[in-house]
């Protein structure tokens, strides 16, 4: 008796967060709203809106990988392009197919989720047989490769359908009034702009869903067993290598999800190492680090402040990435150190020991 | 055929530099079991060193590299010392995420420093230029002198950690940390030397690399060094004679690419290679297996 009270009220805990989580998004969105509504928001600040979104589903998506899974990637940002990439191609051959932009939007998720997750099963299958160091550069690896590969494709369009090459937009071979949609390293023009601040915050809503539930669920405990102590984990008949992988997907196909975001809010869209290089995942693993390792409200709390605080204060870009820098350092020395564990130790005693029990 | 040479030549050149930079990835690995991400960001230091002492101050290639390796050496040792000292004992994804930190906090000072503007570095190299079968094939002085220093260096850091009471301890050190402090040996000291040896081979590669390629940016040492770490684990890491292998197959295996695929995929090859190397064969070509106990 005593027993499932206890598991009733674990569970009214983990719901209760929960709904915090889910209340302080929809709590943001209402506000904004009626600020811009109100007339309060300047043209900057609306002009970051969808960014914010993009940046809290990338942070929350990395922590589902550094976090949860407790692998690092360094190659979050290969998966944003990927999905952004395929997204574009997609929203663009179908602009006459399908004249309805909502619906076509809805597909172009879809179509940039399924991408990036694709992307992510092929990096993943050899990857995730490593560990640590190593599982870290080859994501970066992976990160350059998609990038580098993007930046040498061509497809156009014409009446008998898409044409691919990877020389120029020449060898295409495509009738007189087919237009080129990916041009090598000069990328895709024309992306309609779909993405609003209100299908950005749904977006945040939908991967937030999906990673609460995923870490509370079966699946969810059994890939935090991997993370602690991968031989007990092994040992008592977890699939490894299953539930890594399937961690590493959702994550990569999350990330596909911004990157769709990220594409259809711009019109021209290339693959640079400022927004899909190396730089760009080590920002998300700024969030991330800063939010909380694990913490998915920390995360993308982390990532709304950081990306508006550079904007506000504008003398601070010159030292923004300087700044970055320092707290990834800080924030590992304070956690980590075992002077600065045992100064925590002795001032927060009482907290500490609490803490151990729970 | 003579181009083939040719490539296969200037290969094997940068192959030398990411032999130099992969040795220090190599070490410290070995050492410390940590990848110092850092380390491509030191090579870059030693370039802008070089850079200012040379074109700026106006004093002889000597001096600046002189200068270049007292300076790296010192910044690795602080680098080591603050930041990843305290963390000897937290996970490797700690340790990590600060070598990561550490390596941006060098590039944006850098950047403050010098700005974004690429600086063009004047060659330390006064070696000239050797012509071989009436002028057919020309091979640079910055060749040349990349590849001697390179096998000098590895003939050193062998007899180095061969021959003297400081390498021994490394051995020790990188075999057993827990063993080595108790037989005496100063484990925090011997990582400490390890970061200084490789931070000065750092420097020399970066004033070789920017010989070679004489664009300075704060960006120059991000990609060499990534590449030499995949240098490294081709190798095997840990490996000293791996690094040297793995480093000089890199750089042919680029330079190839480069020359008879595609320039722009290039990269995207060399990380193909790491990829192959880590699913067939994890530990690199002189690497040792190691049994993981439970």
């Amino acid at each position: 008796m005593e027993k499932s009270m206890k598991i009733n009220f674990r569970l009214n805990k983990t719901l209760k967060s929960n709904i915090i989580t889910y209340g302080i998004v929809i709590a943001a969105y209402i506000i904004v709203q009626l600020l811009v509504n109100a007339g309060q928001v300047s043209n900057l600040m609306k002009g970051l809106l969808v960014p914010i979104c993009i940046y809290t589903i990338m942070a929350i998506s990395l922590n589902l990988t550094v976090g949860i899974l407790g692998e690092l990637s360094l190659g979050h940002a290969g998966f944003m392009c990927v999905g952004a990439f395929s997204s574009a191609l997609f929203s663009i051959s179908m602009l006459d197919a399908i004249p309805n932009a909502g619906i076509r939007f809805f597909f172009a998720i879809l179509i940039g989720a399924f991408f990036a997750a694709l992307a992510g099963i092929v990096v993943g299958i050899p990857v995730l047989r490593l560990r640590g160091d190593y599982l870290a550069i080859v994501t970066l690896a992976f990160g350059e490769i998609i990038k580098n590969v993007i930046s040498v494709v061509y497809i156009g369009k014409d009446a008998s359908g898409l044409h691919f090459s990877t020389k120029n937009a020449m060898a295409l071979n495509m009738a007189k009034e087919g237009t080129v949609i990916i041009n090598g390293a000069q990328g895709i023009t024309g992306t309609p702009k779909n993405s609003t601040f209100t299908i950005g915050v749904i977006l945040i809503l939908i991967t937030l869903v999906i990673v609460l539930n995923l870490i509370h669920s079966r699946s969810g405990r059994a890939i935090m067993s991997v993370r602690d102590n991968r031989i007990a984990a092994e040992s008592i008949g977890i699939n490894i290598t299953k539930y890594k992988l399937m961690a590493f997907t959702i994550s990569a196909a999350l990330a596909g999800v911004a990157g769709v975001l990220y594409s259809h809010n711009l019109s021209a869209l290339t693959a640079t190492q400022k927004n899909f290089g190396y730089n760009q995942s080590i920002m998300i693993l700024v969030f991330v680090v800063l939010g909380g390792i694990g913490n998915i409200r920390g995360s993308m709390i982390a990532a709304v402040l950081l990306t508006l605080l550079p904007e506000l204060l504008r003398g601070l870009n010159t030292y923004r990435m300087l700044i970055y820098a320092i707290i990834l350092i800080v924030m590992m020395i304070f956690n980590w150190s075992p002077k600065l564990i045992d100064l925590r130790k002795r001032y927060f005693h009482k907290n500490r020991a609490e803490k151990e029990r729970a | 055929m003579m181009s083939f040479i040719s490539y296969f030549i200037n290969g094997l050149s940068l192959g030398s530099v990411y032999a130099i930079i992969a040795l220090g990835y190599t070490m410290v690995y070995g050492i410390a079991k940590m990848l110092n991400f850092a380390h491509g960001d030191v090579i870059m230091i030693g370039g802008y060193v070089v850079f200012t002492v040379v074109s700026t101050m106006g004093l002889g290639p000597v001096a600046g590299i002189l200068l270049a390796v007292i300076l790296c050496t010192v910044l690795g040792v602080v680098i080591e010392g603050v930041a990843y000292r305290p963390l000897r004992m937290a996970s490797p994804l700690a340790v990590l995420i600060t070598a990561i930190g550490v390596s941006y906090l060098l590039q944006n000072i850098a950047l403050l420093v010098f700005g974004s503007n690429p600086k063009s570095f004047t060659s330390v190299v006064t070696v000239p230029a050797l012509k071989l079968l009436q002028g057919k094939l020309i091979i640079s002085g910055e060749t040349i002198v990349t590849i001697i220093s390179c096998i000098i260096i590895m003939i050193g850091l062998t007899m180095f950690i061969k021959k003297t009471r400081a390498g021994q301890a490394m051995l020790a050190v990188s075999e057993d940390k827990g063993a080595a402090q108790l037989m005496g040996i100063n484990v925090d000291g011997t990582i400490a030397l390890t970061f200084a040896i490789g931070s000065a081979l750092a420097a020399v590669a970066g004033a070789l690399l920017c010989s070679a390629y004489p664009t300075l940016t704060p960006y120059t040492g991000s990609m060499p060094g990534i590449k030499a770490f995949v240098a490294a684990v081709f190798g095997g890491i840990g490996s000293i004679p791996g690094a040297f292998i793995g480093g000089l197959l890199l750089g042919v295996i680029e330079n190839l690419s480069k020359a008879y695929i595609s320039s722009q995929l290039s990269d995207a090859i060399v990380f193909g290679v790491l990829i192959v190397v880590l699913l067939v064969k994890p530990t690199g070509i002189l690497g040792k297996k190691i049994n993981e106990k439970v």
